[in-house]
């Protein structure tokens, strides 16, 4: 039987870019150029190595946001993934990490999946707590911050380096893997690869087809609420000297001045 | 007066100084009630106790450490239902979020993450985050069911308030989920000496114009002088020079000591991201343009080889 992987993806504004907050304290998407998270380059790269192993493998990229966010779906479309979900709906706007990773649950049941790959987190919510999330929702096992992952005879397992320790992981498919930005380097789509992708399937949800209330996501639904977001005051210019010989000595200089030697 | 729960991050028993600092910060809200697991979780209560814990639910079971964070879900699932708390706070770790962002959605609550201060308000604890690359600073609270946030490490100076921390045992009955995902070995990190990158006070980093493995020594030594810990760029980890563990970034560990050295790193938005929230910060590079130079107070275009152990010497010297 075909092994079914789902990789969930985010359109993300671009990190070197000026990212701010719109009017209603939402992360602007409008006025910063968008991309696929670099962070889930990871994610689809590993789905498109495990499905090389596997005899029979589909892998649907799936993402909630707006039109725009069809540009991730692409981009994981020329890398080699099969298909592509797009839930997009107005009454999304301002749906936080728990509306969000419902959204997911539901479209994931609703695609078909015996595998769900994500990467460690977003770059620009950076919370990496969406797999978790996404776990506890269908009722699978985690398997999560993998630096190595394989799936071999309907089992998971994989390197979790944690803070105090390496630890070696294995659960049973249907199950939630995310992975680090050490699993891999991601592969470039080729030409080959981008011609494709403009073939291939992008289905669009909205929230009536995922059985889903408006009232349960959006901004008004959100369980958290961000009450203000100020720009950081830029640092004060500090001093910056050329060595010729005594930089060292002058460094140790400001730090006495500051206390800390 | 209402209680707030406090996930204990400890080692066999040894509190970690997160932990510290997580009471400290509940006493802001509430009387922290803090709830450790595993191997050695009893061993916790007298530390918790100095830092204001009134009470100390502990459990344990094989099941903690042989399975991936469910069975911590779990028992803190059961303590919070045992104490109805007006908030539960967790360490920023990356295993700390999953447990609480599992444990929001079974209590229906909402969920903040890498909170850096945590201030009492009229509806509920109000969140400080710092954002994109620490550019932003927001306000936050959760507001649906009972909050749960995770703070960051040196967000609060640790501070001592002796409490009863009586220790009760908690009653946990494992989920059906609790044994999906196995442990089958576990290696624990070997201990370099030095201190701990996120909780240190003084932290050094080198990056690409370190050049080779062969020569973060020169790092090393300066770390070591000034008792300080060890980072490195996304560039020399993914050459292969230091480990992951020790990466500074987005993508690895968010630092804010007092003092931060950039050694040979340029600075770019992937690295300022993970420490543009130090106190104070010290550059030394090759290149002039370097965008760390804007980050800095004192910053020295040079040569690190040469500015970094006449700096070390100098340090060894002075501190005799």
């Amino acid at each position: 039987m075909s092994l079914r992987i789902v990789v969930c993806v985010k359109y993300v504004p671009d990190a070197t870019g000026d990212r701010h907050f719109a009017e209603d304290l939402t992360v602007d998407r409008d006025d910063v150029d968008g991309l696929l998270s670099e962070l889930d380059e990871y994610a689809v790269e590993q789905a498109l190595q495990i499905a090389d192993e596997a005899d029979d493998a589909e892998i649907t990229v799936l993402t909630v946001g707006p039109e725009d966010a069809k540009d991730a779906l692409r981009k994981a479309l020329s890398m080699g993934a099969d298909k592509a979900v797009h839930v997009e709906d107005d009454d999304l706007h301002g749906t936080d990490v728990l509306g969000t990773s419902l959204v997911l649950a539901k479209a994931v049941e609703k695609a078909g999946y015996d595998l769900v790959v994500c990467g460690m987190a977003s770059t620009d919510g950076t919370m990496g707590v969406l797999p978790a999330l996404l776990a506890e929702r269908l009722g699978v096992p985690q398997v999560t911050l993998l630096s190595e992952v394989s799936v071999e005879d309907g089992t998971v397992t994989g390197r979790r380096d944690g803070d105090t320790a390496t630890e070696q992981l294995q659960a049973s498919l249907p199950a939630v893997v995310s992975v680090t930005d050490q699993s891999g380097e991601a592969r470039y789509p080729s030409f080959k690869g981008i011609m494709a992708a403009k073939k291939k399937p992008v289905t669009s949800w909205d929230l009536s087809d995922l059985d889903i209330e408006a009232g349960e996501v959006g901004l008004e639904g959100a369980w958290t609420k961000v009450d203000g977001a100020d720009e950081r005051p830029a640092r004060t210019a500090g001093t910056i000297v050329k060595d010729e010989g005594e930089g060292g000595k002058q460094l140790a200089e400001f730090l006495a001045g500051q206390k800390f030697i | 007066m209402a209680e707030v729960l406090v996930y204990v991050d400890h080692v066999d028993g040894a509190v970690r100084k997160p932990t510290l600092e997580l009471l400290t910060l509940a006493r802001r809200i509430g009387e922290p009630v803090a709830v450790a697991v595993g191997a050695g979780a009893q061993e916790t209560a007298a530390t918790l106790a100095e830092y204001g814990a009134v009470r100390v639910l502990t459990a344990d079971a094989p099941e903690f450490a042989d399975y991936l964070v469910v069975p911590k879900v779990d028992a803190v699932q059961a303590a919070f239902q045992a104490v109805s708390p007006a908030a539960v706070l967790f360490p920023s770790s990356a295993e700390g979020k999953e447990i609480a962002a599992r444990l929001a959605v079974r209590i229906g609550s909402g969920i903040i993450t890498d909170a850096v201060d945590l201030e009492p308000g009229d509806e509920g604890p109000v969140a400080t985050q710092s954002v994109f690359a620490a550019a932003f600073t927001t306000k936050s609270r959760v507001s649906k069911g009972t909050p749960v946030i995770t703070v960051k490490p040196n967000s609060a100076a640790p501070e001592a308030a002796a409490a009863a921390g009586t220790v009760e045992p908690l009653e946990v009955s494992f989920s059906e989920q609790a044994k999906g995902t196995k442990v089958t070995s576990r290696t624990p990190r070997e201990s370099t000496g030095r201190p701990e990158l996120t909780e240190a006070a003084i932290v050094v980093s080198g990056g690409r114009g370190v050049g080779g493995a062969e020569n973060f020594p020169v790092v090393e030594a300066l770390a070591d002088s000034l008792g300080a810990a060890v980072g490195a760029s996304r560039a020399a980890v993914d050459a292969g020079w230091y480990p992951h563990t020790n990466q500074v970034g987005q993508t690895g560990k968010s630092v804010s000591p007092q003092l931060y050295i950039a050694a040979g790193i340029s600075g770019a938005i992937q690295h300022r991201a993970g420490m543009q929230t130090s106190k104070t910060i010290v550059a030394v590079n090759k290149d002039a343009e370097a965008p760390i130079f804007d980050l800095v107070d004192y910053g020295v275009v040079g040569d690190l080889f040469e500015v970094v152990p006449q700096l070390t010497e100098e340090v060894k010297t002075r501190k005799g």
